[in-house]
C-alpha cells in the first residue's frame, strides 16, 4: 500500500477522527496531535488492515482510546486548577458573554458530560453513525447505547431548560 | 410541518429511540426560521450538532516510512564510528613507528665527539642558512635598480 492509497482510504472519516479527539480533548492543538497518532499508527499497521472489514470503525476506537489514556495521563500528572474560588467576584460579566453565544453554551454544557456520554453524543448525533456501528467502535451493545444516549440528551435538555430559566431572570 | 409530528420525534429522540432519517428531521426542523415558541430551546443543541460537524482537521499527516529512515541512520552512524576506529589506529600506529624510528637514532658516548658531531650539524645548518641569505641579497639590487628608475 503507497501512500496515495493510504490517504484515500482515511480521507473520508480523518475529519471525523479530528472531531471526536477535540470533542474529548478540547484543545485543537491536541486533537490535530491526536489525529495524527492515530493516523500515522495505521499507516505503521497498513500491511494488515485488511484483516479489518471496517477501518473507520477502528480508526474511532482507536482514536477514543488515545484521547483517553491522554486524559488520564494529565489527570494524573497534573493538579486540577478549581476556580470556584474565585468565581464569585465577577460573575455577571463572563456569564452574558457566553449567554450570548448559545451555541457555546452547548458546547460548554457537553463538555461537562461523563467521557463516554460525550463520546455516544459526538457519535451519534455529529457524526451520525448508526447504532451498530457505534456498538463496535465502544465495544458496548445497542441497548446500552441508547440507554445511555438518552441520558446524555436529557442531561443536555436539562441544562438548557436551567439556562434558560436562569436567562429570563 | 406540524408540531405534533416534531414533538412526537423529539420525545422519541430523547429516550434514544429515534433512527437517522428521525434525527435529520429535526435538525432540518430546527435550522428552519418558524420553529415554535415552545421549542425554541432545543433550537441551539441541534444548530450545534449541524455546526459542529463542518470542523475539519486542516493538518497535514506526515506519513513518512519511520523505520527506512531508523536503518539509515543506523547504517550511517556505524561507518561513522568505524571510519573513527580505523583512523585511530592508523594514526597511533603511525606514531608508534615514528618512535621507533627516534630510540634507533645513535647516540654518542664520548662527550668530545658528542661535540664536534654537534658542531659539524650546526655549520652545515648555517651554511645552508646563508646560502638562503646570499640569494635574498639580489631582491635588495632589484628593489635599488627600481627605485632609481621609478623616482617617487
Amino acid at each position: 500500500m503507497n501512500q496515495n492509497v493510504f490517504i484515500e482510504l482515511i480521507n473520508p472519516f480523518k475529519d471525523k477522527v479530528f472531531r471526536l479527539a477535540k470533542r474529548l480533548l478540547t484543545s485543537t492543538e491536541e486533537a490535530e496531535d491526536a489525529t495524527q497518532e492515530v493516523m500515522v499508527k495505521l499507516w505503521n499497521k497498513k500491511d494488515n488492515l485488511d484483516a479489518y472489514n471496517n477501518i473507520e470503525a477502528v480508526a474511532m476506537t482507536m482514536t477514543k482510546n488515545y484521547c483517553l489514556d491522554q486524559l488520564k495521563s494529565k489527570r494524573a500528572g497534573n493538579l486540577k486548577i478549581v476556580h470556584n474560588n474565585f468565581t464569585d467576584r465577577e460573575p455577571h460579566l463572563d456569564k452574558k458573554l457566553e449567554d450570548s453565544d448559545s451555541l457555546a453554551w452547548v458546547e460548554k454544557i457537553i463538555s461537562q458530560l461523563p467521557e463516554q456520554l460525550q463520546i455516544l453524543i459526538q457519535l451519534r448525533d455529529v457524526e451520525q453513525y448508526e447504532f451498530d456501528e457505534i456498538a463496535k467502535i465502544v465495544n458496548m451493545n445497542e441497548t446500552a447505547i441508547r440507554v445511555a444516549l438518552s441520558r446524555a440528551r436529557k442531561k443536555i435538555r436539562e441544562s438548557m431548560v436551567n439556562t434558560h430559566s436562569y436567562g429570563i431572570q | 410541518m406540524e408540531f405534533n409530528k416534531i414533538e412526537d420525534i423529539l420525545e422519541k429522540y430523547f429516550q434514544g429511540e429515534t433512527s437517522i432519517a428521525e434525527e435529520n428531521q429535526l435538525k432540518e426542523y430546527f435550522s428552519s426560521s418558524n420553529v415554535a415558541q415552545h421549542l425554541e430551546q432545543y433550537k441551539p443543541m441541534f444548530g450545534y450538532f449541524s455546526q459542529v460537524k463542518e470542523q475539519k482537521s486542516t493538518q497535514e499527516i506526515p506519513l513518512k516510512a519511520k523505520k527506512r529512515n531508523v536503518a539509515w541512520l543506523s547504517i550511517a552512524a556505524s561507518i561513522v564510528v568505524l571510519l573513527g576506529i580505523g583512523t585511530y589506529f592508523f594514526v597511533s600506529e603511525k606514531n608508534a613507528a615514528q618512535a621507533v624510528a627516534q630510540s634507533e637514532l645513535g647516540t654518542y658516548d664520548d662527550p668530545e665527539e658528542a661535540l664536534a658531531a654537534t658542531q659539524k650539524a650546526l655549520a652545515l645548518l648555517s651554511n645552508n642558512v646563508n646560502v638562503g641569505i646570499e640569494s635574498v641579497q639580489y631582491i635588495q639590487e632589484y628593489q635599488q635598480s627600481k627605485n632609481k628608475i621609478f623616482k617617487q
